[in-house]
């Protein structure tokens, strides 16, 4: 008796008795699609720039003029000559050669620096410095263009140390390039490195560890991946960076090797190019866009390799 | 308690005065009025005057303070030599402070200020030709929580003697280290694995064995075995017997059973709750023998701490 009686009680009351009427909350739904669509701008934003890319870029590959092999291979890149060739090696090795030079720079600058600010420097002038490093990567670019132009290049290059270099070159691009990525380096590799844990860097002291011992040995291969990380976005800002090689490493699509001279990156192709006369339509319109997608394909092999990497070496500390 | 005291060896220390042993399996009585009389800060009987003949660390008025507020005052004791010190007492009350004066890891806070002395064999070790890092050389230190280096087994402990640029083969010096923290048998087909992989109680034996790999005088262990189940707290227990014959050691201990069953001297710290809340001060309120401590102390408040009634 007993049990039927509770099995109907259970039965009985409505959820509406016990809780009151449900609400419906519409305010939390908007939120959530509002939400929602800022999350998906840059997603969408970003697919819209591969299709935009790759269409042109198709485009450009469906030119008579133009051939996949003479484009990956050719060693000429003249796309608005009468006669136009469409070699992309010269703009890619510029490329590669200026951010090589800004990473020669940027790297031991941005860990030193880095270091210097987790290990050595006092909380005081740690706060005080960090500001300033971060006031630097907010300098615009152009500034640095024609501080590399009209500067560094007859001051340093050719004043102090007595070298033989073009008025456009790629030396004085590179190293400006690679001050310009130094707050960035130093300042995710400086997250990194904080947030080593104390007790990491006391088991090293209690050994009888130098301070320098313990950044070496300890900080730094335990903050290994989050220091890569500052590097490959340096190295990514490096191969994007525009105005400063447009401004101060010259326009010359060349295949010497030599950094003294002018060259002429990707995005400085780009840049100068989609300045204006070129029509729209045009073989060399469409060239921007290949160049482009060829960049994009760059910057995403960068970062593949640098997740692998780090996946790799990565110390994991908890 | 009465446990614990039963555990202690009262031959471990012959110059513990007869009067003071404890009767095992039985809290001896304190006579009232030596309990109840005015106290000194310290009961200076066991610190100055007792016979300790090599001691490795001798502290005179030895206080700390973070920034403009004193963390731990006066504090003078003498450490022996090859022998188990225990240093007890609720938190806050400075033990981990004075413990990080004996490697001068206080070095290592900015606002940290160290006054009084503390001699090592004799020297000053906060004279001003002595550099911190060579003290760390010859006085190891483990802390409370295991903080092995995110590398391979081999790796950790190959790092101190890399670091002291220490000669012979690598190879020995970690199998010798790891036996000696009788780590070797649970390790040795695994060297090159990370360290993480292996159990807090492991860990930690391993930051002993890292410790051990430099081959220190003085071991000082900050709580070893807080962040640890009790079996893995039994080995290291063990371990710290075995090693007595070899190293001096210091422990900082918030469980007084453990002091009991592992130390050979045992020094009480107290909190002295100031005027405010900001105001409290560590003291040393008793040392001596831990069989004396424990079951015979001089000091109310040690008793009332041994005893379970408050801390």
């Amino acid at each position: 008796m007993a049990i039927d009686s509770v099995a109907s009680d259970a039965a009985g009351p409505s959820a509406e008795s016990v809780f009151g009427p449900a609400r419906r909350r519409i305010g939390e739904k908007v939120i959530a699609v509002v939400l929602f669509c800022a999350a998906a701008t840059s997603v969408v934003i970003t697919i819209g720039i591969v299709i935009s890319l790759a269409g042109e870029t198709l485009a450009f590959f469906a030119d008579k003029a133009v051939s996949v092999s003479g484009f990956l291979t050719g060693a000429q890149w003249t796309p608005l000559f009468s006669d136009p060739q469409f070699g992309i090696r010269p703009l890619v090795q510029g490329t590669l050669i200026i951010t090589g030079i800004a990473l020669v720079v940027a790297i031991p600058l941005g860990i030193g620096t880095a270091a210097f600010l987790s290990e050595y420097a006092s909380p005081r002038l740690r706060s005080a410095l960090k500001p300033i490093l971060e006031l630097l990567a907010g300098v615009p670019t152009v500034v640095f263009g024609y501080f590399a132009l009209t500067f560094f290049t007859p001051s340093i290059l050719k004043g102090l140390l007595g070298m033989d270099v073009s008025v456009f070159n790629g030396l004085a691009g590179g190293i400006i390039v690679g001050v310009l990525i130094v707050p960035t380096v130093a300042s995710v590799a400086e997250d990194a490195m904080s947030a080593v844990p104390q007790s990491l860097r006391e088991g090293a002291y209690g050994l009888g560890a130098s301070r320098r011992q313990v950044t070496v040995r300890v900080v730094v291969p335990a903050a290994l991946s989050g220091i890569t990380a500052g590097i490959v976005l340096g190295a990514s800002r490096a191969v994007g960076e525009t105005m400063v090689v447009l401004i101060a490493a010259g326009q010359v699509p060349t295949t010497s090797l030599d950094p003294r001279g002018p060259m002429e990156t990707m995005t400085a192709f780009i840049g100068a190019t989609g300045k204006g006369d070129v029509p729209t339509g045009s073989t060399g319109y469409k060239a921007i866009f290949a160049v482009g997608f060829a960049l994009f394909l760059m910057t995403l092999i960068l970062n593949a390799i640098s997740i692998r990497f780090v996946r790799r070496y990565r110390q994991v500390y908890e | 308690m009465v446990g614990d005291v039963s555990d202690l060896d009262p031959a471990s220390d012959p110059r513990e005065e007869p009067a003071s042993r404890g009767v095992p399996g039985q809290v001896p009585a304190v006579p009232a009025g030596q309990v109840h009389a005015p106290i000194p800060a310290v009961a200076h009987d066991d610190v100055i005057d007792d016979a300790i003949e090599n001691p490795v660390f001798i502290t005179e008025k030895l206080s700390v303070s973070y920034g403009t507020s004193p963390a731990v005052l006066d504090v003078s004791l003498r450490v022996p030599e090859k022998q188990i010190t225990a240093f007890i007492g609720p938190s806050g009350c400075g033990k981990s402070t004075i413990i990080r004066c004996f490697n001068r890891m206080n070095d290592l806070i900015p606002a940290a200020r160290v006054e009084g002395t503390v001699r090592y064999h004799g020297v000053d070790l906060y004279g001003n030709e002595i550099d911190s890092v060579q003290v760390r050389k010859r006085i190891g230190m483990v802390f409370q929580k295991p903080n092995p280096f995110p590398k391979s087994i081999y790796d950790n402990i190959a790092f101190g003697p890399k670091v002291l640029g220490m000669k012979g083969s690598m190879d020995q010096i970690v199998e010798q280290a790891l036996r000696r923290a009788s780590l070797w048998d649970d390790v040795k087909d695994r060297l090159k694995d990370n360290a993480f992989g292996m159990s807090g109680g492991q860990q930690q034996r391993l930051c002993i064995a890292r410790a051990l790999a430099t081959n220190p005088d003085v071991l000082l262990m900050d709580e070893p075995c807080s962040a640890l189940d009790p079996i893995s707290t039994g080995r290291i227990e063990d371990l710290m017997h075995e090693l007595k014959e070899t190293v001096s050691i210091v422990i900082v201990t918030h469980n007084m059973q453990q002091a009991a069953r592992v130390s050979d001297r045992t020094a009480f710290f107290i909190v002295d709750m100031g005027s405010s809340e900001e105001a409290r001060i560590g003291r040393l309120v008793e040392y001596g023998p831990t069989s004396r401590i424990f079951t015979n102390p001089h000091d109310i408040r040690t008793e009332e701490y041994v005893s379970g009634k408050f801390g």
